[in-house]
C-alpha cells in the first residue's frame, strides 16, 4: 500500500472508532444507566418505607397485595408515633446526644486539626496520621472496652454516657477533614495574620475559622449524621428506654418478642431520618467543597 | 522608621545545609535596600528572618536599635509584603487592611483616617468595600501594600511581590512601589530574583549568592564596577560576555589577547591597575552594550574585533547578534540599521573603558 493510500486509510479508523460527538453520547448513555440504577438500587429501601407507613396494619400483613401499592393510604401509625410520649423521649435524647457531640466534636477537631496542620512541632506528622488510622478501629471492635471505661465512669444508661462516647467516632474523621483543609489555606495567610499582630488563637479565629467555613460545615454534617445514625454504641450502652435515643427507641419499643409493628417502625424510622436529610438538602454545596477542597488546592 | 543591622546571620537547616552563611548589612533609615540573587541564595530566608518569620541560627537581627532575635512577629514593627499577596479572602479590601490596625486596638476614627489615607495613596479607594476574589491582581497587590502602609511601621518587607504580575502590570507596579516609597520614606527591604527591578527600585542592591553577599552598592556603582564574575554576570541584561584571554605586555602598553590572537588595548587608564597581571591567563569581561558596531565611532578607546554572528534578534530599538568565540557565549548590541547577517562576519567594536579582567582563580575582578 503506498503512503498516500495509507494516508488516507487513517481518517477511515477513527471514523469507525467513533466521532467524539457519538463517544461522548454513548458515556452519557452509560453514565445515565449506572446512575439510575443506583439510585433504584439505594432509594428503593426508603420508598417501601413510606409506603408501608402508609398502609393499614391489615394490608402490610396481606401478602397477595403488591407491596409497592398503597390500597386504603392511612396517617394512623405516624398519629400513633406523635402521640406517643416516649416516641418524643426519644427525639429529644438524640438531640441532646448530637448536638453535644456536634460542638464537642467541632471545638477538639478545629483546634487539633489547626494545631497538626499550622503548628510546626516535634511528631506532629506522625499524630496527624495517627488520629486517622484510630478512625480505622471499627465500633464492633470498640464498644467492649469503651463499656467498661463507661460503665466505670457510671454512665450507661445515660445519654451522657453516649455523649461521652460519639467523639470516638467523629473526631478522628472531623479532624482528618479539617487537617486537609487547613493545610489547603496558604502558609503565607498565617504569616500575614503574625505579622499582623494576630496570636495563635485570634489567627484560628479570626482568619482560619472563617476561611475554612466550608470545610467546618462539611465536618459539621459529619459528626451530626454519625450522632444521629448511631447504633451499636447505644444498644450496647443504653437499656432504659427514657434514655434512649431514636435509633434503638425505635427498635426496642415497637418490637415486642416476635410481633413487629411494621408500620409504626417505618413512620418512626422515617421520622428519624428527616433531620440529616433536611440538612443535606441544604447544605450540600459546602458538603462536597469542604470534602473536596485538600484533594483539588493540595 | 529605622535603621536594620544584620550581624554574622547564620539559617542553617536540619542536615547541616546553610542557607545563609553569616551575613552582615547595615540598612539605613528611610533606605530602601533590594535584595537580589537566584533561586536558593538565601535572600527570602534572609527577609523572612528579620520578619521574624524564621528562626536565627546565629547573629544578631537588630531593627531601630534592639536586638529582635527572640521578639515575636507582631512585636517587631514591620509590615510585610508577600508574593502571593496573603490577602484574607473573607474580608473586604478595607477589612484587610484595617486588620493589623484592629488588632493592636486602635480607634474606630484613627483606622478609618489611616485606611483612608492609604487608599488615596494607592488608588484603590472605589475598591474598599469589594473582596480580594473581585480584584485583579494588580488591585490586590495594591491592597497588600496598602495593608502595609497603614500601619505604618518601622520597615517594610517585600517578598518578590511582583512575581505573579504579568510582563506589563510588574512595570507598572514597580512605579508604583517608587512612588510609595518616595511619599512614606520607611526603610524598605525588598527581596527579587529580578536584577532589572533591583536597579530600577533600589538605593543599595545586595547581590546574594550561595548564603553570602557577593556585593552591596548603588545600582550604577554594581553595574559599572563589580567586585566578582558573579556579580559582573548578574546585574545588566542580557549578560556580560566573558571570553578566555592573556594579558599581554608589548612595548610599554597592555594588550589584552583573546584565544583566537585577537589582540586589545587595555586603556592608558588601567594600567597601573593590570600591570601586576601581566602574563596571566585571565577572562575578558564586556557587557553586550560595550560591544558594538561601526556607528558609535565617536568613543575613544575602541578596539576592532571580527565576529561572524550565529543569531540575529531584531528587538526594535536595537539589534542583539549572539556569537560564538572559543566556547564562549558573546552577545553584542547592534545599531538597529547595521545590516547583520548570520554566517557574516561583522566588525565590531570593543569599548575599552567599560572592560573588565576576572581571575578565574578566585573569580574577583581586578
Amino acid at each position: 500500500m503506498s503512503a498516500t493510500a495509507a494516508g488516507r486509510d487513517i481518517p477511515g479508523i477513527y471514523h469507525k472508532a467513533g466521532s467524539l460527538r457519538s463517544e461522548r453520547r454513548w458515556a452519557m448513555w452509560t453514565a445515565y444507566v449506572s446512575l439510575i440504577i443506583a439510585a433504584i438500587i439505594f432509594l428503593a429501601p426508603p420508598f417501601y418505607m413510606l409506603v408501608t407507613s402508609f398502609k393499614t396494619n391489615a394490608e402490610i400483613a396481606d401478602y397477595s397485595l403488591n407491596p409497592w401499592l398503597i390500597r386504603s393510604p392511612t396517617f394512623e401509625h405516624y398519629a400513633a408515633i406523635l402521640s406517643n410520649p416516649i416516641f418524643i423521649r426519644f427525639f429529644i435524647n438524640s438531640c441532646i446526644v448530637t448536638a453535644c457531640v456536634v460542638v464537642l466534636t467541632m471545638v477538639i477537631s478545629v483546634l487539633a486539626a489547626f494545631a497538626l496542620a499550622r503548628m510546626r512541632f516535634w511528631g506532629s506528622q506522625v499524630l496527624a496520621t495517627g488520629v486517622f488510622l484510630t478512625y480505622l478501629v471499627p465500633d464492633t471492635l470498640l464498644f467492649i472496652p469503651l463499656y467498661q471505661i463507661v460503665g466505670g465512669l457510671g454512665l450507661l444508661n445515660s445519654v451522657w454516657g453516649l455523649v461521652l462516647v460519639y467523639p470516638t467516632l467523629t473526631v478522628p474523621f472531623c479532624t482528618w477533614i479539617m487537617i486537609g483543609y487547613f493545610a489547603s489555606i496558604p502558609k503565607e495567610l498565617d504569616e500575614a495574620a503574625l505579622i499582623d499582630g494576630a496570636n495563635w488563637m485570634q489567627m484560628l479565629l479570626k482568619i482560619f475559622v472563617p476561611v475554612a467555613m466550608p470545610g467546618i460545615i462539611a465536618a459539621t454534617i459529619f459528626a451530626f449524621t454519625v450522632s444521629w445514625a448511631a447504633f451499636v454504641y447505644p444498644t450496647a450502652f443504653v437499656t432504659t428506654a427514657e434514655q434512649m435515643p431514636l435509633t434503638i427507641g425505635v427498635v426496642s419499643q415497637l418490637v415486642r418478642g416476635d410481633t413487629f409493628a411494621w408500620g409504626q417502625i417505618m413512620a418512626g424510622a422515617l421520622m428519624a431520618a428527616l433531620p440529616p436529610v433536611i440538612i443535606y438538602a441544604f447544605l450540600m454545596d459546602y458538603y462536597i467543597a469542604g470534602l473536596t477542597a485538600g484533594a483539588t488546592k493540595g | 522608621m529605622a535603621q536594620v543591622s544584620l550581624r554574622k546571620i547564620v539559617k542553617a537547616y536540619e542536615g547541616d545545609v546553610q542557607a545563609v552563611k553569616g551575613i552582615n548589612l547595615e540598612i539605613d533609615d528611610h533606605e530602601f535596600v533590594v535584595l537580589v540573587g537566584p533561586s536558593g541564595c538565601g535572600k527570602s530566608t534572609t527577609l523572612r528572618m528579620i520578619a521574624g518569620l524564621e528562626e536565627i541560627t546565629d547573629g544578631e537581627i537588630a531593627i531601630g536599635g534592639a536586638v529582635v532575635n527572640d521578639i515575636p512577629p507582631r512585636d517587631r514593627d514591620i509590615a510585610m509584603v508577600f508574593q502571593n499577596y496573603a490577602l484574607y479572602p473573607h474580608m473586604s479590601v478595607y477589612d484587610n487592611m484595617a486588620f493589623g490596625l484592629t488588632l493592636r486596638k486602635f480607634p474606630k476614627a484613627e483606622i478609618d483616617k489611616r485606611v483612608k489615607e492609604a487608599a488615596r495613596i494607592l488608588d484603590i479607594t472605589p475598591l474598599l468595600e469589594r473582596k480580594p476574589k473581585a480584584l485583579s491582581g494588580g488591585q490586590r497587590q495594591r491592597v497588600a501594600m496598602g495593608r502595609a502602609i497603614v500601619r505604618d511601621p518601622k520597615v517594610f518587607l517585600f517578598d518578590e511581590p511582583l512575581s505573579n504580575l504579568d510582563a506589563k502590570l510588574r512595570v507598572q507596579m514597580r512605579t508604583e512601589i517608587k512612588k510609595v516609597h518616595q511619599t512614606v520614606r520607611t526603610t524598605t527591604v525588598y527581596v527579587t530574583h529580578d536584577q532589572v527591578e533591583a536597579m530600577t527600585l533600589a538605593d543599595r542592591v545586595v547581590v546574594m549568592n550561595q548564603g553570602i553577599i557577593e556585593q552591596v552598592g548603588p545600582p550604577q556603582e554594581l553595574y559599572h564596577h563589580p567586585a566578582t564574575k558573579f556579580v559582573a554576570g548578574f546585574i545588566g541584561s542580557p549578560a556580560m560576555n566573558f571570553m578566555p584571554a592573556r594579558l599581554e605586555e608589548a612595548s610599554g602598553a597592555l594588550n589584552v589577547t583573546l584565544a583566537n590572537g585577537t589582540s586589545l588595548p587595555v586603556p592608558d587608564s588601567r594600567s597601573a591597575r593590570y600591570r601586576p597581571h601581566v602574563g596571566k591567563a585571565l577572562l575578558f569581561g564586556i557587557r553586550p552594550e560595550h560591544l558594538t558596531d561601526e556607528k558609535t565611532m565617536d568613543k575613544d578607546n575602541l578596539a576592532p574585533l571580527s565576529l561572524t554572528p550565529e543569531v540575529i534578534e531584531p528587538m526594535g530599538m536595537e539589534t542583539l547578534a549572539h556569537f560564538r568565540q572559543d566556547g564562549a557565549e558573546i552577545t553584542a548590541r547592534l545599531d538597529p540599521a547595521t545590516p547583520a547577517e548570520v554566517g557574516v562576519p561583522l566588525r565590531l567594536l570593543a569599548h575599552m573603558d567599560q572592560m573588565h579582567l576576572i581571575d578565574p582563580t578566585n573569580d574577583k575582578v581586578l
